[in-house]
């Protein structure tokens, strides 16, 4: 929303400087956006008048000009046709930063000849895009004098952000009534309007709804005026709207614009002699169409409300008008239309045609609906005025939709709400100036512009928010008297642990969307229908993500393209099971890809199906689980290879991760050479650590007896899982074997083909003697025979 | 000289003139081995009278202890001689880079909620989440944003395809629909912050179609504006590690709250950087107001008894501004480069003792 400060003056009394004003709009919660003072802009821009033009020696088109300032006479090459002797013209002088271009003038010397400034032209005062020649003023213009005083530019144009609770505010009035219940001098007193009528309106209204639709239009209200005379508008209102950014059209129209834009009452003028019957507002027709106002056909639907008469369509109520019954130099008679539409309906209409008028901008926000045909007398008086002519009466279809309401005013909610104190007579004094009307007791009647008031709670807001929120006392929360307790649920630490893991390990953690393609989702297990999105913000970002992995691969992808091809990603984030809130999982996935940065040493890691296991049995750990009795099984879902991956699970169903190198397809689709290892973590999979009274740790039993070793190689079937030797091994004697560990895995020359070696490390330890050399040879055997019962494997000679 | 003493200065000069073990080896073999001429000289001992024995006897142990300490002394000093060429030989060249390590590094986004985590969590907030893809009536509805509010465009909502029975689910607009579950699910006195992902149609340098809100509620019998604005302001503090902050509450709009505030903090934004507690300009960071009598209402509370307040802002433009990274898109671009030089190590835990950040 903009105005100019003197449009405001219009309506307030006050002296208040534009910084002064603009600081209060903001408090008050009219956010000013800009100010624009071109009068400040344009200060170095005077009037000179040109003495002489002679053509320039060495350039046909170019002329040498000596230029009277009114301070001293300068030369100046000018390119310009018009620039001729006599004429009174637009200076700068050198060093003058010019607005069009940005550039700063320089004393030069154009084609030899000395230049000392310029002649400007429209486009480079930052006017218009006008070029074709330099700016030519009146001739009574005095020299030295600013050039945009002599314009009318000194007022300064303010933009506001408006929220859109505040219809009211989309007209200049509205702000200055604002304005001046913050204190912003007296709102001035509204002119009544009173038009005589000098006829009968002879063109009838209708409103063409079945009852459900009604809201649609509930009053239109018109009249006639004959014998008009249409032409550009006058100076000053064409002004007006220019600065504000609105093309000035012809008088009939610009005196629409301007109401629309100083009382957020938007009008439209018919040239009555185009009109055919009835005027009526109704629902469009499936397949009906208008060319509106903007030169564009839209095609309607049967949810649009539109002003028609015998011919048709006309225009789109509350949106535009249309060009077949519009205003042209040659209309003589008119009918003015002052209707409501409904906001819902008008928003609707403006969003599916894609139009942003500024007669939607308010009625979608809400008009004043007592303001009808108070706006059309104010239309009528300025069309009488500047275009001549004759008024008919009013004639009103409907009637303003019923918005009276009272809201019971309790002074101490202010305190109770906001924290501050404000004597209950000051609080009405703020509520009269905005237009409230105190009523019976403690009730007040709100204003028919305000929609948005409808609670006690709306006029405390109005109160404070004019009172000032950089009064209400900052308040300290009362604290608990005690040392805060931990507040992070268990989930939460397990996020917190997983990522601090496995930063610590040397993974780098990264944030991707939660959508992915679905040609990627379908990689990954695919998704259903219902987790694809209606309106994705890209045809690559359209489908919920099944898996984390996809947008760490595509991240992977990015940076191999900027050279960076060994890195390791991990991310903690959301993965979707389903299409429902809450169907969704925390993964803490991660990609490992090459194997560290190249050196002259070993190299820092592998991208393999163990480094991956490691770092899922690091999470595992910090999330304080004893990763070790967790089940491994060789079955990862089908986007990792399949011989060198595997599953962590609790029981058959609950799978606390999956690990191991990625599939070589997945790896083609991101155009990654592999080989990457990656797992994703289920969080929520985990099981929940039983809470402990205390925090004390068990016993530690250190044994006063020496523990032994003995090594044992095994030759075995090349596919049994070394899981199982170490199995069998532990089970020998759970009293006395305290660790197995897997110290040798050999394949190949001297090995019959298909089967390996495998040699496994077996500590001993027992708790109340030294074993004796027989007791070795009994557990020996036992394990031996254990291991060979379980897995058919052999004692290596 | 005597016999003894030659044959100790010929066994001396030969231990000092051992070039290396063997020589040294082969020495004390001559000498004190079985048939070595000092074990030889010693034997004679035996055959001898004991006045003899007892003149002799000094003489010739004496002699067998000096060479045994010489042997030892040459035996050490080959040693060093021999350890000393080893070394020289094992010498390496010490300018070779260290083996690299890869250094992990934690998201900004991560950081900056274990930050403003742990100033919450000190003043007795607890952290709620909820959902990404949530229900029109959590998202909207019961925020007092009905049907046809304006406020449905503004959001500029992601919406998921129809499932079969018809019903329509959405991407999270904004963290609030964690407000509605809670306070369906809890009674007051509520108080909660709740970060997470949220989504919406926009993009450009400050906009991207996802991203982090972090935002408070507190609902109990007597909480005002006055205990939102202090809370903000000590937040804004501790979290820009400021000894001040300056703010500015402007009235605003939103359908969830009334009175509503839009909070400004100043800074500087001469010469391309924001820098906070300075200068003349003003950024809007965060949005908030008293909880709308209306939701409180909807969610299951009487809104005569229960008050309270909510505020939301963007966790990654926090970030932004407390770290000076200028680009919302690049937060999640993943580039290596970017991540190494805004991101965190693993070990920079954020807590009010040791200071938010090093």
């Amino acid at each position: 929303m903009k105005f100019t400060l003197s449009w405001l003056k219009d309506h307030i009394d006050t002296d208040a400087p534009v910084e002064k004003i603009a600081d209060t709009l903001t408090h008050i919660g009219l956010e000013v956006e800009s100010v624009h003072d071109k009068a400040k802009d344009l200060s170095a821009f005077t009037v000179a008048y040109v003495v002489s033009a002679e053509k320039h020696p060495n350039a046909d088109k170019l002329r040498v000009c000596i230029v009277d300032t009114g301070k001293e006479k300068l030369q100046v090459v000018c390119g310009a046709p018009n620039a001729r002797a006599g004429m009174k013209g637009v200076f700068a002088h050198a060093g003058v930063t010019v607005p069009g271009t940005g550039l700063e003038l320089k004393k030069s010397s154009i084609r030899g000849v000395e230049s000392n400034g310029m002649l400007c032209s429209e486009r480079e005062m930052g006017l218009s895009q006008e070029h074709d020649g330099i700016i030519e003023l009146p001739e009574d213009a005095p020299v030295g004098k600013p050039f945009a005083e002599i314009m009318g530019l000194t007022d300064p144009v303010m933009e506001i952000k408006l929220t859109p609770n505040r219809p009211d505010c989309t007209g200049v009035r509205g702000v200055a009534r604002d304005l001046a219940a913050a204190g912003i001098g007296h709102l001035k007193a509204e002119q009544t309007v009173k038009i005589n009528p000098r006829f009968k309106n002879s063109v009838a209204i209708g409103l063409h709804f079945d009852d459900k639709a009604k809201s649609a239009c509930p009053l239109f209200a018109g009249r006639m005026v004959k014998g008009v005379k249409n032409g550009p508008s006058p100076a000053w209102l064409q002004q007006r709207l220019k600065a504000v950014g609105l093309r000035p059209i012809s008088a009939l129209v610009d005196i629409t614009n301007l109401i629309s834009l100083d009382r957020a009452r938007p009008l439209h003028v018919y040239d009555a002699d185009k009109l055919k019957g009835e005027i009526h507002a109704r629902l469009a027709k499936k397949g009906e169409s208008v060319l509106a106002l903007d030169g564009k056909t839209y095609e309607l639907d049967a949810e649009m409300c539109v002003i028609a008469d015998d011919n048709g369509v006309l225009g789109l109520g509350g949106v535009m008008g249309g060009e077949s019954t519009g205003v042209t130099e040659a209309t003589t008679n008119v009918f003015i239309e002052s209707a409501y539409f409904d906001p819902v309906r008008t928003a609707r209409t403006g969003r599916e045609l894609g139009i942003n008028s500024d007669a939607r901008y308010r009625f979608e926000r809400g008009v004043d609906p007592e303001y009808v045909t108070p706006g059309l007398d104010l239309a009528t008086k300025l069309v009488l005025d500047l275009c001549g002519g004759e008024a008919s009466d009013v004639t009103v279809a409907g009637r303003a939709p019923d918005t009276k309401r009272d809201i019971t005013f309790d002074p101490a909610l202010i305190e109770k709400l906001c924290g501050m104190k404000i004597h209950a007579g000051e609080a009405m004094t703020i509520l009269d100036r905005l237009g409230f009307r105190a009523v019976v007791g403690t009730r007040v009647a709100v204003p028919p512009w305000r929609p948005d008031i409808n609670g006690p709670a709306d006029l405390v807001e109005e109160v404070v928010r004019i009172a000032g929120f950089d009064k209400i006392p900052s308040t300290p929360l009362p604290r608990p008297a005690s040392v805060p307790l931990p507040v992070l649920t268990p989930m939460q630490k397990r996020v917190r642990a997983a990522k601090r893991t496995l930063a610590a390990r040397g993974l780098t953690e990264a944030m991707t969307w939660s959508f992915v393609s679905k040609a990627q989702a379908a990689l990954f297990g695919g998704v259903p229908d219902a987790l694809l999105v209606a309106n994705p913000i890209s045809a690559d970002l359209d489908a919920m993500r099944p898996s984390v992995l996809p947008g760490l691969l595509a991240a992977a992808q990015r940076n191999a393209a900027r050279g960076a091809k060994d890195l390791a990603l991990f991310e903690v984030g959301p993965q979707f099971t389903g299409p429902d809130p809450g169907e969704q999982l925390t993964a803490a996935s991660a990609i490992r890809v090459g194997a560290g940065p190249r050196n002259w040493g070993k190299q820092t890691w592998n991208a393999d199906v163990f480094q991956a296991k490691a770092d899922v049995m690091a999470i595992l750990e910090a999330c304080g689980f004893a990763a070790d009795t967790a089940q491994v099984s060789a079955d990862a879902p089908a986007w990792f290879h399949p011989g060198r991956s595997g599953a962590l699970r609790l029981g058959p169903k609950n799978v606390l991760a999956y690990f191991g190198e990625l599939h070589p397809r997945i790896l083609a689709a991101f155009d990654l050479t592999g080989p990457v290892a990656a797992f994703e973590v289920m969080l929520e999979t985990l099981p929940t650590q039983k809470a402990k009274p205390t925090k004390t740790k068990p016993k530690l039993d250190l044994p006063e007896y020496q523990a032994v070793e003995r090594d044992f190689a095994f030759l075995v079937d090349a596919k049994v899982p070394a899981a199982d030797i170490v199995k069998a091994a532990v089970t020998a004697d759970r009293a006395l074997i305290e660790s197995v560990n897997v110290f040798d895995v050999y394949e190949g020359q001297g090995i019959d083909p298909g089967m390996k070696s495998l040699a496994i490390s077996v500590r001993l330890q027992p708790k109340d003697r030294t074993l004796t050399e027989s007791e070795i040879e009994t557990v020996s055997s036992k394990i031996i025979g254990g291991v060979a019962k379980a897995t058919g494997a052999t004692l290596r000679g | 000289m005597s016999d003894l003493e030659s044959l100790e200065r010929e066994a001396l000069d030969r231990i000092a003139q051992a070039s290396d073990e063997a020589a040294l080896e082969a020495a004390r073999v001559d000498l004190l081995g079985k048939k070595g001429s000092i074990s030889e000289a010693l034997k004679t001992l035996g055959s001898m009278s004991p006045d003899e024995r007892k003149a002799k006897g000094p003489i010739i142990n004496g002699m067998r202890d000096r060479v045994t300490a010489a042997l030892g002394a040459r035996k050490s000093a080959l040693g060093d001689v021999a350890l000393e060429a080893k070394l020289g030989a094992e010498r390496i060249d010490v300018t070779l880079p260290m083996r690299p390590e890869m250094t992990g590094r934690i998201h900004p986004v991560s950081q900056i909620l274990d930050e403003a985590t742990a100033i919450f969590a000190d003043m007795g907030f607890a952290i709620a989440e909820g959902p990404d893809i949530e229900t029109d009536d959590y998202n909207f509805t019961k925020l007092n944003i009905p049907p046809e509010h304006p406020a449905r465009q503004m959001h500029d909502t992601f919406y998921l395809k129809p499932k079969a029975d018809g019903t329509r689910h959405l991407l999270r607009t904004h963290t609030s629909p964690v407000q509605v579950r809670t306070m369906l699910t809890q009674k007051p006195p509520i108080r909660i912050i709740v970060p997470g992902r949220v989504y919406r149609m926009d993009s450009d340098q400050t906009h991207t179609p996802m991203f982090h809100q972090i935002e408070g509620l507190v609902i109990d019998e007597s909480s005002h504006m006055g205990h939102l604005k202090w809370i903000l302001e000590e937040f804004c503090r501790a979290l820009f590690e400021v000894p001040k902050v300056e703010m500015r509450f402007r009235p605003s709009h939103f359908p969830f709250t009334e009175p509503s505030a839009e909070v400004d903090i100043r800074c500087d934004r001469s010469g391309g950087e924001v820098k906070l507690g300075q200068g003349n300009d003003w950024l809007e960071i965060l949005g908030c107001g008293m909880v709308h009598p209306k939701v409180i209402e909807m969610c299951g509370h009487d809104p005569a008894k229960y008050q309270g307040f909510a505020w939301g802002m963007g966790l990654d433009r926090l970030a932004m501004l407390k770290y000076g990274a200028p680009d919302l898109r690049a937060f999640f671009d993943s580039d290596a480069r970017w991540l190494k030089h805004y991101g965190f190590a693993a070990l920079d835990v954020p807590s009010l003792a040791g200071g938010l950040s090093r």
